[in-house]
Parts: structure tokens; sequence; C-alpha cells
């Protein structure tokens, strides 16, 4: 298949090893983790010392350096068997922002300890009035001398109790010529006084993955803490979506494949009528479809990656690649808990906890509507992007 | 200690299996390859051994494809590999002549192998390689250990039983399943797995042993239950004992 003959040799090995490992060790913690909203630190721990969680970041920095596609093809193994368990991965998340625009006393810094998985990462963007509207965040960050005083609070902050390092996004210009200026992103430690987080509990999906509100409250953070360019906050998030919405592709891709293989085998050995699920019609189109729809959006995800892995993220062909494979994700997974009836409903199965973690998809990271508003932009020449390219047709 | 682990790239088992076109094959399409189970163990137990006596430990496979299974020993700690890139299909005989061209070249002390392959389940190449070298061999075995200028080894026996033997090194073992855990490939030796040696060893095969007639997916055996009473199941059994035959 294609995917097979773009990926290099230790991409493959990368995706077997994870493979492997996930297959092993996620069932040990899966349920556990789920119905307690428990984050997997020993998990994490094993995942950080086989390399899997610094797969990305680069070799001076402590990291595997093995590239923006390998963490992927990790992050599908992962997801295939468990979505919450597989977020231990989005434990760096943050570290791109630091990557991408960080000082060099930043990334030495604060990118090794990730990479080995001994300190979290979070990154600060939503808050209750602002998720997809990133220009309507109101957490103020005033000058004081060399240090910034931040003040505000966030939201569904992914790994936001557990995180050593807040990747802050906050206005440094309370009143910009332009909504979307005047913002600048901070990197805030643990402890730092006036820095709360709070869990947030009972979510539908993804429950082993931390979630957390996160509040400051004249949070004093250094003027070197600033990450990138004062000022340059919304473009850096823009930059850094880009990128991250890549992995959540293939999260999409991972736990559709997970569900389709679930209701596959359930097909075959689940008899209705004297015949088994899968010799009817109704079950098979199911599967055809399910399984044809994981390949193209694997492809979409696979070509993302590769954009990334050989230059820069190209901002159409992710957003493409977000949109499709988590739609795909909630109609596999949704066929597939449907493929398993009354059992999947009923809640014992991993299929019913991937109902309910595949949800997500489709709001963090971008909701669809951003995906598809951002696919229309790069069409129509607003971001850089490859989709710009739109040929006349020769009989119009 | 210089340990030889013998290692398979063998079709999968959550493989498809279609008979190819000739009748006389597995369509290759169907098939994903992986590292043979078995012998997954026996290069965990032979790193185990290097990391406790010191020394090296070096992997054989023979076919023309391995690459990937040699790769995935060398990043799970083997220090060195060697290809002998000739095909010997279903032929254990072959394999065993190929492996033992590699290994007269070489100095060694015990040699490990999987019990058998996950494809065709023979489980003869270790000890028809053991016989062309005139090496003492164990199979199936479930603890290895060296003692002096000998291997103790414990190996699994019918009915539960455990059998233990000592065996004059140098000698072959095949593993069974279970020896150990296998350590997980870590990202680390993946990245060391570039810089260790992966040589091929050419030989050329003095003809198959095994000739394959005819491969096909055996007729299905249906089961019956027998409803009804009592007296109408027994006349039914009757009946049926009757039309096969027996009675």
């Amino acid at each position: 298949m294609l995917a097979d003959l773009v990926l290099s040799e230790e991409q493959k090995s990368i995706r077997e090893a994870a493979r492997e490992f996930a297959e092993r060790e996620f069932p040990k913690y899966a349920n556990e983790c789920d119905r307690e909203e428990k984050f997997p630190l020993d998990l994490l721990k094993k995942a950080a010392e086989l390399g899997f969680v610094g797969l990305h970041i680069p070799e001076e920095y402590g990291g595997q350096g093995m590239g923006i596609l390998a963490y992927c093809l990790a992050v599908e193994e992962f997801w295939r068997v468990d979505g919450g368990l597989g977020m231990i991965l989005s434990t760096t998340f943050g570290s791109e922002m630091l990557l991408m625009f960080g000082s060099e006393e930043q990334k030495k810094k604060y990118l090794p300890p990730l990479a080995r998985g001994e300190k979290i990462c979070c990154a600060c963007f939503t808050e209750p009035q602002a998720g997809s509207d990133i220009a309507g965040i109101r957490t103020r960050a005033e000058k004081d001398g060399d240090y910034y005083v931040l003040n505000g609070l966030k939201t569904f902050i992914t790994n936001g109790s557990i995180a050593d390092y807040y990747v802050v996004l906050a206005r440094t210009d309370p009143n910009p010529p332009k909504r979307n200026q005047g913002m600048s992103v901070f990197i805030v430690e643990r402890g730092t006084p006036g820095l709360e987080a709070r869990k947030l509990t009972d979510k539908l999906g993804i429950r082993a993955s931390d979630t957390a509100e996160v509040s400051f409250k004249d949070v004093m953070v250094p003027r070197g803490n600033i990450v990138g360019v004062e000022g340059d906050g919304f473009r850096q998030a823009m930059e850094f979506f880009n990128l991250t919405r890549i992995h959540t592709a293939f999260q999409a891709v991972g736990i559709a494949q997970g569900a389709f293989e679930l209701a596959f085998e359930y097909s075959k050995s689940r008899e209705a009528f004297e015949k088994r699920l899968v010799d009817f019609q109704a079950i098979r189109e199911k599967l055809a479809v399910m399984r044809t729809k994981i390949e193209a959006a694997r492809l979409l995800a696979l070509q993302a990656g590769v954009a990334a892995d050989r230059g820069k993220p190209d901002p159409g062909l992710t957003a493409m690649a977000k949109y499709f494979a988590a739609r795909v994700a909630q109609s596999v997974v949704s066929e597939a808990l449907q493929i398993h009836g009354g059992y999947g409903f009923m809640g014992e199965q991993a299929v019913s906890r991937m109902y309910r973690d595949v949800r997500v998809l489709e709001i963090y990271e971008g909701t669809r509507e951003v995906e598809v508003e951002l696919v229309a932009r790069a069409l129509l020449g607003g971001l850089p992007s490859v989709l710009g390219v739109v040929r006349k047709h020769p009989l119009r | 200690m210089r340990v030889f682990v013998l290692v398979k790239h063998a079709p999968s088992p959550e493989s498809t299996l279609r008979v190819g076109a000739d009748g006389k094959s597995v369509d290759p399409v169907c098939l994903t390859y992986d590292i043979n189970d078995w012998d997954k163990y026996a290069v965990e137990e032979a790193v185990r051994l290097k990391e406790k006596y010191g020394g090296e430990v070096v992997a054989v496979s023979v076919g023309v494809n391995c690459d990937a299974t040699l790769k995935k020993c060398l990043a799970m700690g083997v220090d060195r590999a060697v290809k002998v890139p000739v095909e010997a299909g279903f032929d254990p005989y072959q394999t065993a002549e190929a492996i033992v061209d590699v290994l007269r070249g070489e100095r060694f002390d015990i040699v490990i192998s999987g019990f058998m392959s996950q494809d065709t389940n023979n489980a003869l190449v270790g000890v028809l390689a053991a016989a062309m070298l005139d090496l003492p061999f164990a199979t199936a075995v479930v603890e290895l250990s060296v003692e002096g200028d000998e291997v103790r080894a414990v190996r699994e026996i019918e009915g539960g039983y455990r059998e233990e033997v000592f065996l004059q090194l140098p000698c072959l073992v095949t593993v069974q399943s279970g020896i150990n855990e296998p350590r997980y490939v870590s990202i680390m030796g993946i990245k060391a797995a570039r810089s260790k040696e992966l040589r091929e060893h050419v030989v050329k095969l003095r003809g198959p042993s095994v000739f394959v007639e005819r491969i096909y997916v055996p007729p299905t055996r249906r089961a019956e239950i027998l409803k009804g009473s009592m007296p109408e199941v027994a006349e039914k059994l009757v009946e049926l004992i009757g039309s096969k035959g027996v009675i």
C-alpha cells in the first residue's frame, strides 16, 4: 500500500514497536483509567523509557529526533488501542511552540525533561468565552519592569492539573489595531505563585487524559519567558495548530482502525438468524465502507505529515486531513458500535469507550467547522497552501 | 560468550491464508510478515545471556526479504546480523543447510532458535542444524543457564512434566515461548541498529529436499446436535453411526 511505500524502514519499525507496546500494555490500564479518570503516570514512564514520548523532539534537545511523521505513527498505534491512554503522547503538547518559536535557552531548558517524560507540558489557549475564536481571549499580561503580570482564566486545558510547564497565550496589548494582534505567548512554570489548576471531571471521553481549568492571579512571569515575538502570539498559535492538528488526524485514524478491527472480529463470530453477521449484506457493506474511509483518511493524514516533515506544515493539507479523518472516525466508530448492538450500547466493550472518546476529535484542536473554513481559505488563497492552486477549467 | 540466534521472517498469524493460483503455494499478497514469535523469545534469551556473561550475540536469518526482522533483532540488542539471501520455502533441510554454512565460518558457544516457526510448525530447522554440526541439543527449553562449560536446560515435555538436561558447550537449544518476556523494541534501539553490521552471506543451495504436491484448505468438518426425546436421539444416533460405516 502507498503508506508502506512512503514510510522509511525506520518509520515502519517505529510503528511496529508502538503497536506492540500499546497492544501489550494498554489493556492493563484502559478500563480503570477510563472509569476513574486517572492519568496513567507509570504508563507514561514506560513509554518515555522506550523513547516514544520525545520521538519528534530533536536530539539536541534530548529527544529522539525521528520527525513528525514518526511521532504521528506512534500516536496512531496508541489511539488504535485506546484514545485516553494514547494521550500520554500529548504530554509534550505545547513543546511545539517552543520548538518553533522558542529561544535556544528556552529549548535547552524545557525540552529535554519533556522528551524524557519527566515533565509534562500544557498549552493554555482556550478560555470560557473564547474557544475557536482565539482572538477573543481576555487573559491579560501587563508589563511590570522585567516582569509581566498575568491575570485570567483558561479552561479545557489538556494536562492542566498535572503539567509542570504552561505555555500561555495572553493579551499584552489591550487595545490593538486588530483583535488578533497584541497577543503574546509565555512559558510559566508550575508552582509560580498565583497559578492554580483545577481538574475538570466527568468528561464524556478520553477520561484517562487530564483536563483542567487554569487560573492566573497576579502571576509574575519574567520577560525572558516570552516565547517568540511579543505581540505575535496569534500568528504563532495558528502555526502551532497547523502542526498539532496533524497529530489529531492520526489520533482519528488510529481510533477508527481500532473500532473497525473490533467490529470486524465481532461480525465474524456473532451469529443471527443462523448466519454470521459478516454474511449479511448490510454488515458487509458497513465493513467495506468503514475500511475504505479509514484508508482515505490515513492517506490524507500521511500527506499532511509528510509535508510537515519535508519543510513546513501546509495549513490547507493539515486542516483537510484533520477535518476528514475526524469525520471518518465519527462514522466508523458509530458503525462499529452499531454492529456490536446491545453489547456495544451497554458500555462494557472497548467500542463503547471509543464511541465516547472519538467525539472530542471534531471539537478540540480546531472544530470541524473551523477546519472546513480553513480548507476554504486555503482554496481561496487566504492561507499559504498548495490547495490555493486551482486551475481554470477549459470548458468554463 | 558468543551466542548465535536463528530467526525467521515469517508470515504473521494475523495474515489471511489463500492458496496461490498454482495450487502449490500460499498467495503472498495476503500475508504480513514479522519475526517468528518463538524466535522473539530466542533473541531475548540470547541478549540476556550476553548481558549476564558478556560477549556477542549474532542473529542469522534465511530469506531474501528478512531485513526487517534482522533490524528488529539489532534493535532488541543483538550486536550484528547475517542474512542469507536465498528462499528455502517450505524446506527446513535447505534452511538448516544455509544456516550451517554461516555457522561453519564462525566461533560460537550456544546457538538458540525458537522451538518452531509460526507458519509451518515443523520444529525442524534447529535440530537439523545441530545434527549437521554434530552439536548436542535440547528442544522446547523453558529454562536456560550456563554452568561452567555446560548448559543447564529445562525442557517442557508432555503431561506438564519437565526434564532437566545438561549439554556440553558448544550446543544448540530451541526455546519454548514463555521462557522469558521479550523486551519491547525501543526507539533508542531502532536508532542504535543504524550503525550495526548487517551482512549478507551468499550460499549455493544444493536443491530442495521437500517437494510440495498440493496446498489446500481442508474441508470444514460439521458438528450436529441431535434433538428430540431420548429414544428419538438414540435412533438418530444409531442411524448416523451406521451411515458412516462404523457399525
